[in-house]
């Protein structure tokens, strides 16, 4: 891995895992309604040392493809996360186990860390920037 | 990338939530009606939701999976006068609750607004991604 850019490719795997699990959030919210529907989540802190654990299956594998995969494949750049079922807070009639308060808390704080993660790639690249510019 | 998923997933949702509604607007329109185009009673009709797991993964939009008619009691006045009346004097009217109806409407609107806000913070994000490193 590149010294330079090492501090970068540490915040693209979380932003790959941020953006992962606003996939699975947006699905928990898109099926409040659906009957026996179970809500989905995973351990970020867990799936992000797993990806940190094995570098070669995250930045480096996706530079090497040339070709993008389609938006409904899973796709080499996808990471792989364990996912696991949100224990029910309150029984429901249908089935269901979606909390659609407890989903939208965490969308909300999981598009924060997102926004945050992405400005601190900005500022890394701005780093990187003034030591090659020097100015 | 993940994000563009999410327009996938709450697209199909909102889709869902608006046949719902258009689903609760026929029977609120239905409520007083007293036959339908096949000469029985209008009966109150529900969607069935399905989750719609996206192809190789374990996360899933919403497809209607078709309609059911409700088999609550029909409801009926008695008005000899009324030209649909039986031999007894009664009109059978449709079984659309009113309440329900109105419940039904909220809930559908409330996952409706849900939805369009995913979507909506999914696209700001990927807005931000696109300007990263500028």
């Amino acid at each position: 891995m590149n010294p330079i850019t090492a501090q970068i490719d540490r915040h693209a795997q979380a932003l790959s895992l941020l953006s992962e699990r606003q996939k699975v959030l947006a699905s928990n919210i898109a099926n409040a309604d659906t009957p026996g529907f179970q809500a989905r989540d995973f351990d970020f802190s867990q799936a992000l040392e797993q990806a940190r654990g094995n570098p070669s299956s995250s930045m480096s594998s996706t530079i090497a493809k040339p070709t993008a995969p389609l938006a409904h494949d899973p796709g080499p750049n996808t990471p792989t996360v364990n996912l696991m079922w949100r224990t029910a807070g309150q029984p429901t009639p249908d089935g269901n186990t979606v909390d659609l308060d407890r989903e939208r808390a965490n969308f909300a704080d999981n598009s924060l860390r997102y926004e945050a993660t992405l400005r601190f790639i900005n500022n890394d690249v701005k780093t990187i920037l003034s030591a090659i510019t020097g100015q | 990338m993940s994000l563009f998923n999410v327009f996938q997933i709450s697209g199909s949702a909102i889709s869902a939530q608006g046949k719902r509604l258009n689903v609760v607007a026929s029977n609120l329109a239905n409520a007083d009606s007293v036959a339908g185009p096949d000469g029985q009673p209008y009966k109150a009709r529900q969607l069935r939701f399905e989750a719609d797991y996206l192809p190789g993964s374990e996360v899933a939009g919403v497809k209607v999976n078709g309609v059911t008619e409700t088999d609550a009691p029909l409801r009926k006045v008695h008005d000899p006068s009324n030209p649909l009346a039986d031999t007894e004097g009664y009109v059978t009217h449709s079984n659309v609750s009113v309440i329900d109806e109105m419940v039904n409407m909220i809930s559908a609107s409330r996952s409706y607004q849900n939805n369009v806000e995913v979507m909506n913070t999914a696209r700001t994000l990927l807005g931000k991604t696109l300007q990263m490193g500028q």
